[in-house]
């Protein structure tokens, strides 16, 4: 928590450097990529319980799974909407025709299909196999859509994709001394939630019986 | 070997008797050239020609595969199960898909040029990624397919489960149809594009031969 705050303070308080189009708005950057982070690693979490679950079938693997699907949803939501508030300041708009956020918004559809398959199914086993299934193809989605091809997009508005350069050369030494606290703190929030939905589950499952 | 076969030619045989699931779909598709056509005459912008024609043949190829897993009732899986191996099934499954994706996609692809015109592509891209891209459609829609059988054959679900593991391949298949009406291309260009499509076939393939097998285990 204290990395966040600190994070969420010093980003407002120091210098940034002057860019053209972006200025002051780049402060953004700790949030909006902080919460691309913490659903990526969310989503990966998700696919090593997948797997796990496919080669033991131990519930506790599903549930985790389960939950850090749910978690990525949420980080990637608010990912979403802060690079959409972002836009709006630097690019005059919510929302552009861009690689990225198509195929961000793409696998977030992936994995509300994901949720929504998981609701359809009541029997707990068939459940948990059918969804580890999906959950890898969705895995594999996002990662053809937010890494693969954004690279190859022939034009793209973010930095790093598409023929513009990448962020993190270009990215100053006083907002690096924010940035890297600030990602490990979000990660870390992010599986702290995890942690505390899993805990919750898990208490619910042994009330029932 | 033997068992895909055999399954190949038990499915195809079912579709020659039945004429089921082609002749509802070669219905759909000429109805939904028709009404193209009838909004835009003959005279029809090339980009809008690549839209409709992958729409059209997406939809198409919805309706074919999700027929292909609803048909197999529960006890006829389980004399699957005992006759053959998993990948052996899911392979045959994907032959049979992809045969009839070709097969309706070439019908289609004939229908929208004798109704909408045919555009100056450059065929060495066209025609590959054409081809390519129905085998891909239909072996992501098999997978997506199998799964929402298991699940009480929801056909609202395999729409929304295999949209999204679609729109990749469709997104490759669009750029390619557009950069194939460019007048000068280089083969690099093509070879490219061409790659990233069958890279996605080979992953979807690769992914559904080794996961439908925990599927398949009741």
């Amino acid at each position: 928590m204290g990395l966040i705050l600190y994070s969420i303070i010093a980003g407002q308080l120091i210098d940034v450097p002057d860019l053209p189009v972006i200025r002051e708005t780049i402060r953004n950057l700790f949030y909006h990529v902080c919460m691309w982070f913490a659903m990526f690693t969310m989503f990966g979490t998700s696919l090593v319980y997948s797997i796990r679950y496919l080669s033991g079938f131990k519930p506790e693997h599903d549930i985790m799974a389960s939950e850090s699907v749910s978690n990525g949803i949420f980080f990637g939501i608010m990912g979403l909407i802060t690079g959409m508030i972002w836009a709006k300041f630097t690019w005059g708009d919510f929302w552009t025709n861009d690689p990225q956020l198509n195929g961000a918004a793409v696998s977030m559809m992936a994995y509300l299909a994901y949720t929504v398959l998981r609701s359809s199914i009541d029997e707990k086993a068939m459940r948990a196999r059918i969804s580890a299934v999906y959950n890898i193809f969705a895995f594999m989605l996002l990662v053809i859509f937010l890494g693969v091809l954004p690279r190859l997009a022939d034009s793209s508005l973010h930095p790093g994709k598409g023929g513009n350069s990448s962020t993190m050369e270009g990215l100053d030494i006083t907002m690096r001394m924010v940035f890297y606290p600030a990602a490990i703190g979000w990660i870390i929030i992010a599986f702290w939630l995890l942690q505390i939905r899993t805990r919750k589950r898990r208490l619910l499952q042994i009330v029932q019986k | 070997m033997k068992e895909i076969k055999e399954l190949v030619r038990k499915d195809l045989l079912l579709e020659l008797r039945q004429k089921y699931a082609i002749n509802g779909i070669l219905l759909y598709v000429v109805s939904t050239i028709f009404v193209v056509q009838l909004c835009y005459g003959r005279v029809i912008d090339e980009n809008a020609w690549i839209a409709l024609f992958w729409i059209i043949l997406l939809f198409a190829a919805f309706n074919a595969v999700s027929k292909s897993f609803v048909q197999e009732s529960a006890a006829r899986r389980l004399y699957y199960y005992m006759l053959a191996p998993a990948v052996s099934v899911v392979l045959s499954k994907i032959i049979y898909n992809a045969l009839l994706m070709l097969i309706l996609g070439a019908l289609s692809l004939l229908v929208f040029i004798v109704f909408m015109g045919f555009p100056e592509f450059n065929l060495y891209l066209f025609l590959p990624a054409f081809l390519l891209g129905c085998i891909g459609i239909s072996g992501a829609l098999t997978m997506v397919s199998a799964i929402a059988s298991r699940s009480g054959n929801n056909a609202a679900l395999m729409a929304i489960l295999g949209f999204p593991i679609v729109v990749p391949l469709l997104l490759l298949l669009v750029n390619a149809s557009r950069m194939a009406l460019k007048e000068r291309i280089l083969v690099a260009d093509i070879l490219k594009n061409l790659s990233a499509i069958f890279l996605i076939d080979a992953v979807v393939g690769i992914l559904a031969v080794i996961l439908f097998p925990y599927l398949w285990r009741d």
